[in-house]
């Protein structure tokens, strides 16, 4: 690799925060120590500010003895190689000092002096006593309100119309982002961190590092016109509108996340005005920041009249019609299962209902002495489900007799699985229970210590399965523990295994993935509320519900969320794909179909209650549970 | 070294009297079967590096790692590998100070969180996650670059294999990739580079990045002065199959075809990369060369 370049960035920080990085004690390029004077004038105080060129600090300005005048001062270390070198770059430093002296707008900090002595040359200018937009970002709970960024960026636009009218040259401010511009106390803006570090990053080729994401492309060309200062003024106003840092993403890539995605309280107006600020080729974008300055004012009046008048909800939430609806005596809060044209489904009635998949005709029901919330399964013709009687039962798929049923001692609300003729399945008793689907005999349960009411998945020979307490447990077909991995809080929804990889979610409000061999967390992502829904991958996406009522989709691969749907309540139950569509349920009433890659609604279904049941598809019918008594059955 | 291993593997020095058996070439049925992967018990990974100054740089400022370790002990089995490639850049004699820290730091910091607890017997499996952990090593990594290097920065990409799952840090553009079997290599990073930045955008085309005036500028890197996250992935291992890990004096220079057939063809990872490393330097050899080939078995 040759050799580098910093780039215009992360010079500036004049403000009492934005201290980012440790200088140790080894450290070739030293600080000034606090007490040190400058001069024989300024009294060095404290860093406030450090940048590739040298740091900011402030010092008391000792020509005025009886009050405390403080200053910035500015260091920028000569980097050059050779005399030669050093020379030019101290000349080009004073040249732009004489130039930033003759400035007079109240949105640019007074010069009062600069010197060069040793490889050092310093820039004295007007202590700002504020915080720069980039801390008062983040501390902002939600959104900065649309009023406020408009009022800051008419402000910008004006002191850019100042520097772009500068007699004979105009003056490009080149760096302008967050973290430099300054909001004082009496709540106008000052830009801070002129151009001026410039001078000191010449004469260098070959690579180049830490291109920010507010610049625009044109400057790799080393152009550096007005147009450059109104994308960079654009890139502002979008991190300000989004909270969305342009510097994590890759550069040039506003136009991929639009502001009203991330912020739908933005005004139409506004987004508008932003996207022409930010377009690629500098001949679309505003020409002068005077006409920024009336695009963001003609929006803003726009806005203000806009904001008197809802714009009614057209969209009306009963978008289909159901195939078929079936009525049982109580809510149907568990989900229910497709075979061969039947669908099988409990419910609180304590019934296990058998129904016709095409009509929803009633075929029969087999009755508990509790109710029911698990997902039946159904395996050599026999239909499995446990019941709050603490029972599990075996049920023909056909007539609904009863073959045969065996009693935990606690309510059973993890739903069985069936493989190699032994049914397993977890109990409010702490145990997770194997047994024999023909002799019924136990073959081995494994203690748990509490309550297990997620559904077993079965892998390669191996279950998976959380409990009540937070643990996760991985076992084999004989019961024998293979490892463990303890979540913070109770492991209530069912693991999805894909790919070697467990995922799982917990009440701790995370999604947990684990490499299914070793039990590794790999990754997790926090959700803003725990959550007891069962993930669901398609190719490298992975789907999960929230009780913070967000239906979420996640890369599986960097677990960064690719988007998030926000419904009315709790998201209990568990997504379910089919072909480009997630369906989901919501304790707002409603079964939700979302496009898959862009969370967008395809419909949805609205019915009487809370739906916590999980769908299930079988011949483009989805098929659901709802707390309104009723099972439905739409088109998908 | 032929003694060496004579030392090791022969318990005593039998007379072998040379017995006069005609031996031919065998056909490519017969290598087939002589060749064919024998099933490994416990699964378990290979490695080889290759590193070369180039032809044309006077100092070398790529740094290269790798480790991989098994413990099998009846109940389980883990597979471990860390290996990572970091090119470093910088005009003040930094590039290189800041490919090695990065490494470094990148390696001590996850050797200490997430390989010593693995072997600990009496240790509990870390609260944060894989990559989390590597992530903050990263971060680590970086600060002390900005300190020991100022001026200086390095790529860096890094995987962590446990299990069956590699997990892929990457900042810059030394790349990673898969090399399956039957003849596929598929690129897993993404160059933080801005020609890839501009031919993502439609702006220019593949063949005009690889004579682009910047095409040497990175917009990611560590060291610079601006915060940055690292991509950071997680794939499912190829078994059989490669992972490889690489700076630009590789890739750059010779292209995916050519790498996969290296890559199929030699006898071991080791032998791969060499040859991986000769290609690059038939071309002139412009940049430093690193590579770490791991091959899971």
């Amino acid at each position: 690799m040759p050799t580098i370049s910093v780039s215009n960035s992360g010079w500036g920080l004049l403000d009492t925060q934005g201290i980012t990085q440790n200088f140790s004690k080894s450290d070739p390029v030293k600080q000034l120590a606090p007490g040190v004077v400058l001069v024989g004038r300024y009294l060095i105080q404290d860093v406030i500010g450090v940048g590739g060129m040298g740091s900011v600090y402030r010092a008391r300005d000792m020509h005025f003895p009886n009050v405390v005048k403080l200053v910035a001062v500015k260091e920028m270390i000569n980097q050059g190689r050779d005399q030669v070198v050093r020379q030019t770059i101290i000349q080009n430093f004073e040249r732009e000092a004489n130039i930033l002296v003759t400035l007079n707008h109240f949105s640019i900090p007074k010069i009062f002096d600069y010197f060069s002595h040793d490889e050092r040359s310093y820039l004295v200018l007007e202590y700002v006593h504020g915080k720069d937009l980039e801390a008062i970002l983040s501390e902002t709970q939600g959104m900065l309100a649309e009023d406020q960024v408009i009022g800051w960026a008419i402000e910008i636009c004006d002191v850019l119309e100042y520097l772009h009218g500068h007699k004979p040259e105009p003056i490009i401010f080149r760096d302008m982002k967050p973290s430099n511009i300054m909001i004082n106390h009496q709540s106008h803006v000052v830009l801070v961190d002129f151009g001026i570090a410039k001078a000191f990053q010449t004469g260098q080729k070959g690579t180049m590092i830490g291109t920010e994401g507010y610049s625009p492309p044109e400057q790799y060309r080393g152009d550096a016109t007005q147009r450059a200062d109104i994308y960079s003024l654009g890139a502002t106003i979008h991190h300000l509108l989004t909270k969305r840092d342009p510097r994590l993403e890759p550069p040039f890539s506003f136009g991929e996340r639009p502001i009203r995605q991330l912020n739908p309280a933005v005004s139409a107006e506004l987004e508008a005005v932003v996207q022409t600020a930010l377009q690629y080729n500098p001949e679309e974008r505003f020409p002068t920041a005077t006409e920024f300055k009336n695009a963001l004012l003609a929006a803003a009046k726009k806005t203000g009249a806009l904001d008197r008048i809802k714009v009614p909800n057209v969209s009306s939430d009963q978008m289909i019609k159901p195939v078929w609806v079936f009525r049982c005596e109580d809510e149907v809060r568990g989900s229910p299962t497709y075979d061969l044209g039947m669908i099988f489904v409990g419910s609180y009635d304590n019934n296990l209902y058998g129904l016709d998949a095409v009509q929803g005709e009633f075929r029969w029901k087999y009755p508990t002495d509790g109710g029911i919330v698990t997902k039946p399964f159904v395996s050599n013709e026999l239909v499995f489900a446990g019941s709050e009687d603490g029972r599990i039962y075996a049920v023909s798929t056909k007539t609904g007799r009863l073959a045969w049923s065996h009693q935990v001692e606690k309510p059973i609300r993890s739903s069985p699985r069936v493989a190699d003729g032994l049914v397993y399945f977890g109990a409010d008793d702490g145990y997770l229970h194997s047994l024999n689907i023909i002799s019924t005999r136990r073959e081995f349960r494994f203690d748990a210590g509490v309550a297990v009411r997620s559904s077993p998945a079965m892998s390669n020979e191996f279950i998976y399965f959380g409990n009540e307490d937070g643990d996760f447990f991985c076992i084999d077909y004989h019961g024998q523990l293979k490892w463990r991995f303890r979540a913070k809080r109770a492991i209530t929804g069912t693991a999805l295994v894909v790919a070697g990889v467990v995922y799982f979610t917990s009440l701790d409000g995370s999604v947990y993935a684990l490499d299914a061999k070793s039990g590794w967390v790999l990754w997790r992502f926090r959700m803003l509320k725990g959550s007891i829904s069962t993930p669901c991958r398609v190719e490298s996406f992975v789907f999960v519900g929230s009780a913070d009522g967000y239906i979420y989709c996640l890369d599986a691969n960097t677990a960064k969320e690719i988007w998030r749907y926000e419904t009315g309540h709790q998201v209990s139950g568990s997504p379910v794909v089919h072909n480009d569509t997630v369906y989901c349920g919501s304790a707002d009433g409603k079964m939700y179909a979302l496009d898959y890659k862009t969370g967008r609604v395809r419909w949805k279904f609205v019915t009487g209650g809370p739906i916590t049941s999980t769908p299930v598809i079988a011949n483009d019918v989805v098929y659901f549970g709802s707390s309104d008594h009723m099972v439905y059955a739409l088109m998908a | 070294m032929v003694n060496y291993f004579k030392k090791w593997f022969s318990k005593k020095e039998p007379e072998i009297k040379p017995v006069a058996i005609k031996t031919a070439p065998l056909d490519a049925a017969e290598l087939e079967s002589v060749t064919a992967p024998i099933p490994m018990n416990p699964p378990q990974l290979v490695v080889g590096t290759g590193q070369s100054i180039g032809l044309q740089r006077d100092h070398n400022e790529d740094t290269l790692y790798a480790v991989s370790a098994i413990l099998a002990d009846g109940a389980n089995e883990t597979q471990f590998g860390l290996f990572m490639v970091a090119d470093g850049m910088g005009g003040y004699e930094y590039g290189e100070v800041a490919s090695s820290i990065a490494a470094r730091a990148t390696t001590q910091y996850i050797l200490s969180k997430v390989y010593l607890p693995h072997v600990n017997p009496e240790g509990d499996a870390p609260q944060e996650s894989l990559q989390e952990i590597i992530e903050t090593g990263i971060m680590k990594a970086q600060q002390l670059v900005r300190a020991r290097a100022p001026g200086g920065g390095t790529t860096l990409t890094a995987a962590v294999l446990i299990g069956d799952q590699v997990t892929i840090a990457h900042v810059g553009d030394s790349r990673a990739y898969f090399v399956h079997p039957g003849g596929r290599i598929e690129l897993l990073t993404q160059d933080h580079s801005l020609v890839h930045r501009l031919v993502e955008l439609g702006q220019i085309t593949e063949e005009e990045a690889l004579i682009h005036p910047n095409r040497n500028v990175l917009y990611r890197a560590l060291g610079q002065p601006e915060p940055f996250k690292p991509d950071i992935q997680t794939f499912e291992m190829p078994h059989p199959g490669f992972l490889m890990i690489c700076s630009d004096g590789l890739w750059g220079t010779v292209d995916d075809a050519k790498m996969m057939r290296i890559v199929s063809d030699a006898k071991n990872p080791s032998e791969a990369c060499s040859k991986l490393v000769e290609a690059a330097n038939e071309t002139g050899g412009p940049d430093n060369i690193s590579v770490v080939l791991v091959e899971y078995l």
